[in-house]
This record gives C-alpha cells, structure tokens and sequence, in this order.
C-alpha cells in the first residue's frame, strides 16, 4: 500500500515539479533555492500521505506546500526593506490562515514557467550547462538520469548543474521576463537548447537506447509547453514542428538490424502520420504569422516538403532547393550549402550538384565533416565515375564516427569497385 | 510513452446528450491544461452507436450489423492520445477528467511501440508486418 502511494506521490511531484520551482523561484527570486524548496514538498508529501491519505487535489497541496516554505524562506531571510516591502506584497497574496488551494492552483503559473525557462537557458552559462539545468528544473529528471541520457559520469552533471546555479545567483540574473530588444537572443537561447536536447536524442549512436529515446520525448514535450506560454513566436512553432516532422521518421531511420536508412531509401509507411501531422499544422502555425520565416521554419518547410511526398519519386526538390537558399540567406553555413548541393543535385542532376560540392571541398568547417565525402561520392557514383565514387565514400568511413554508418559506407565502397569496368 | 485513453459509453452518451455549457467548458478547460503540459496528441467524440456499423467474422463467415447496439459498457465514445512518461502519469491525468454524468469510465491502454515485442518480435513477423503496412498504405 505504502509503495503505491510513495508512486503516486512521485508521478505527480514530477508532473508538477517544474511549476513547483518556477512558482518557489518567483517568490524567492532565486532557481537554486527553489528546486530545494520543491524537492522539500516532495519530502514532505512522502511522509504526509501515507499517513493522512493522498489529498484531493494533490497538485494543489504540492504547489501550496512549496508556496508557504518559500514564503518562510524568504522570511527568515529578510535582512533589508526592499525585501520586507516585497514580502509584505506575498503575504498579502498569501494571508489566509486557511490557504485556498483551488486558487493557488489557479495563479497564473504559465509566466512563472517561461521565466523559468528563460532563466535556465540564459546565455551567461555554456551549452552544456544550459541543457542539464533545463532537463533538471523543467524536465524533472534526475541527476542520474541526465548522466545516463548523455553518457557523462554522474558526479560530472551534479557538479554542472551545482555550477550553473550558482553562476546565475553571481550574476544576479532576475527572475524577469526578457524584453526587447534583448528578447530574440534570448528566445534563440532557448530554442538551442531544446533542438540540442532534441538532437542528442536523435542522433543516438551509442547509449542506453530507452534513455535516449526519452530525450526526444523530453524537448518535445518542452517545446509544445513552450509554444502555449509563447504563442506569438513563429520561431517557436517552427522548432515544434520540425522536432514533429523528424520524430515521425524515427521507426524508419534504422533497419531490422538497427542500421541507418537514408531519408530516400525509409519505408514511408513507417513514418508516424499523427506527428507529420502535428508537424505540418504548428508549421502553418509559424508561417500563418507572416513576416520572414527564420531558420527553425525554414528547416521545418524543408522536412514538410519530404513529409508530404508519399514516395521518395514525388519529393518536391525545385521547392526544397528554394527553401535551402532561403535558409542560407538567413543562416549562412557551408552545412546548409552541402545541404543544398544535395537538393540541387535531386532537382537539376548530379553534375549541377558536383559542381557546388567542389566550391565547398577547400571549406575549413567541413574538412573532417564525414557528409562531404560521401555527398561527393553519392553525386560521382549517379555520374557513373564509379573509381572517384569508391574514393570518396572510403575517404567518409574514415571519418565517421558512428560504427553503422561506417560500415554502411564501405559496403558502398565495394559497390563502386565492382561496377568499375577493368 | 503514448496511452490511448479510451472513453467508454455512457446511456447519456448512446442517446447522443449534447453536454451543457458548463460541463463543456469544463472539458474544454481540461483539454487545454492538457495541451498546455505538452499531454495531449489527439482526441475526437465518437458518434453514438446508432450511427455506427459493426463487421464481424465467424468460421470464415463475416455478417455486417448495423447499430445501435445494446451494451453501452463496451462501446466507445471517444478517445484521446496522451504522451506520457508513464502508465502512473497517465492515470494521474485521468483522475483529473471532468466527470460528465453520473457514472462513467476511462480505460487507459499504452500504444505498442515496436520495442515492446522484443524478442518474439522476429524479423520475419516484423517484416509481414511491414508488408501489410506497405499495402494498406496505398
């Protein structure tokens, strides 16, 4: 009986942690104090419930129980007036001897969470950082789990998630949300650091896989928080849906033998028609917003373009090679040229994108990138220059550091080497 | 995770009731705290049986009934797709369902992932799946 209310105790603490903290860092202005507050009320509630039974509302119970200790807190802490006038203004909230848990739950929580999410993501601490503390304070996960996710000693997260918050109380960073002009270097913060959550649990190449598959999960569940606390960013929705579009192929990117597929050889029956939908309608979302697409929708555009195409054949490639030079035009980089060699070699055939491959081969970016060779090798190979081909895709398994994909490329390599005419 | 959460019919639901004002603002609240917690993939309101059809086979048989049918209990009247991370969280959100009439009930079922066959799940049974999803696709 006790195991199954210590569950039920956890599930919803961890439903609810991310508010408890956000609410615990409004009223302390300070994320470090606040997760130790919310981690409070999950102490307590595990000594209280099974005693007195689970509350009615046990989310409300959590968010005022964290509420009154951070109040105590900021009590005890009081050593100056602009501190007592601030107190003096909670307790006003928060007078009642016989606390309204409907209300408290009822507070409009969804600023509290932006600003924490801001806060988390603030550009003062590294990439690294960021992602712990957002997958810490907004994710509920545990140290542990954060490790695992990413394949770092434990002691390693803990101590850069301890850094991190300590940065942030250094630097005073307010608990405020970010205004103009300040407000899309910011944003771009955040969306970073989801799309890099996102990533890593994407490109898993190694790990424990449930781990892993949990991280995509996580940044979009974090990213459709985030489009209803900030519905007026085309930016955000265009991240959303691009993070929907790429999940929908998940079951498809490997085979039986949990190789990788390319995107054009994937059975398209695998692909996950309810998040290609999601993927396509926050697109409109985005788009519907007017105003020149940034680089998340444009990315987004892209993948719905494949989205779309029932068979590989029916890939809209004139479309996609447009979009690709939007993108670079907004976010100048010689991935996104390779990327639009690649779409220029679809739409006007290999020669035409074997000749902007070869202006990117000096590119000091892209000199141990493995997707150079092998694009080179792919454009050689449609070209029937079977000896250059087998060159190229051997140069790329060299430089690849995923195992599969290595031996997916060297089986290429005897592929060429047998149409080679002798 | 992804649970299907099923709702089940309901007397009121098999007369087609129209919820009032009230009780669909309730819903609608409730919807959206969900979508607001990243929670909610999909979900519809299913017709009353009297609109429906039901095929069934039986020693290679297949007899074709058209509603409405009787055991209410059985029936489906709607449904939801959540994202969870956990059947637990699931059942906690459920808790939390406004409840429409008097009685009435949720059955929450997690939708099979093709990692949850393991083992049994051989490339061959793998690969006639695969065939049958090329097929129904076109």
């Amino acid at each position: 009986m006790t195991t199954g209310i210590h569950r039920t105790v956890e599930t919803v603490w961890r439903m609810e942690s991310a508010k408890l903290v956000a609410a615990a860092a409004r009223i302390t202005r300070d994320v470090g104090v606040a997760e130790e507050l919310a981690q409070d009320a999950l102490v307590t509630a595990l000594e209280r419930w099974p005693v007195a039974g689970i509350p009615d509302k046990p989310a409300a119970w959590l968010m005022g129980t964290v509420k009154h200790k951070a109040i105590d807190r900021v009590r005890r802490n009081v050593t100056y007036e602009r501190k007592q006038e601030e107190l003096a203004r909670e307790e006003q909230v928060h007078s009642d001897d016989q606390p309204d848990w409907d209300e408290a739950l009822d507070d409009p929580i969804g600023d509290d969470l932006l600003r924490l999410i801001f806060i988390a993501c603030h550009p003062v601490l590294s990439a690294d950082a960021r992602v712990a503390l957002t997958l810490r304070l907004l994710g509920g996960l545990s140290t542990d789990e954060i490790a695992r996710a990413f394949l770092a000693a434990e002691p390693t997260v803990a101590q850069r998630i301890v850094r991190a918050k300590r940065t942030l109380a250094r630097e005073q960073i307010p608990f405020e949300l970010p205004e103009e002009p300040e407000l899309a270097n910011r944003l771009s913060s955040v969306l970073e650091v989801i799309y890099l959550i996102f990533n890593e649990g994407y490109a898993a190449t190694s790990g424990e896989r449930w781990y892993r598959g949990e991280l995509c999960d996580e940044a979009l569940r974090l990213g459709r928080i985030l489009a209803e606390l900030a519905p007026g960013e085309p930016e955000v929705h265009g991240l959303v849906a691009l993070m929907e579009i790429q999940a929908s192929r998940l079951r498809a990117r490997t085979d039986r033998r949990g190789r990788p597929v390319r995107l054009l050889d994937q059975d398209r029956s695998r692909w996950d028609r309810l998040l290609i939908r999601r993927g396509l309608k926050a697109l409109e979302r985005s788009w519907a917003m007017g105003g020149p697409p940034g680089p998340y929708a444009l990315q987004a555009a892209i993948a719905a373009c494949h989205a779309r195409a029932l068979t590989a054949e029916e890939t809209d490639w004139i479309e996609i090679v447009r979009l690709y030079e939007e993108l670079a035009r907004v976010a100048p980089s010689p991935v996104v040229q390779l990327n639009r060699a690649v779409a220029v070699g679809m739409a006007q055939g290999p020669a035409a994108g074997l000749g902007l491959v070869e202006r990117l081969a000096d590119e000091p970016l892209l000199s141990q990138y493995h997707l150079l060779p092998s694009v080179r090798g792919d454009l050689l190979e449609r070209l029937g220059r079977m000896e250059d081909a087998s060159r190229e895709f051997e140069k790329a398994a060299q430089l690849t550091r995923n195992e599969a994909e290595k031996q997916l490329l060297l089986e290429r390599v005897e592929a060429c080497r047998g149409q080679i005419p002798s | 995770m992804r649970v299907m959460v099923l709702v089940k019919a309901t007397p009121e639901s098999e007369a087609n009731y129209m919820p009032t004002e009230e009780e669909l603002s309730e819903m609608t609240a409730f919807n959206e705290e969900l979508v607001k917690a990243g929670v909610m993939l999909d979900g519809e309101g299913l017709h009353p049986s009297a609109n429906s059809a039901r095929v069934s086979w039986s020693g290679g048989e297949v007899t074709v009934t058209d509603g409405p049918f009787t055991e209410a209990k059985e029936l489906v009247a709607g449904y939801w797709v959540w994202q969870v991370r956990s059947l637990d969280e699931a059942k906690e959100w459920a808790k939390r369902i406004p409840n429409l009439g008097r009685d009435g009930a949720v059955e929450l079922r997690p939708i099979f992932e093709a990692d949850d066959f393991g083992e049994a799940y051989t490339p061959e049974i793998r690969q006639r799946e695969d065939e049958i999803r090329r097929q129904t696709a076109k």
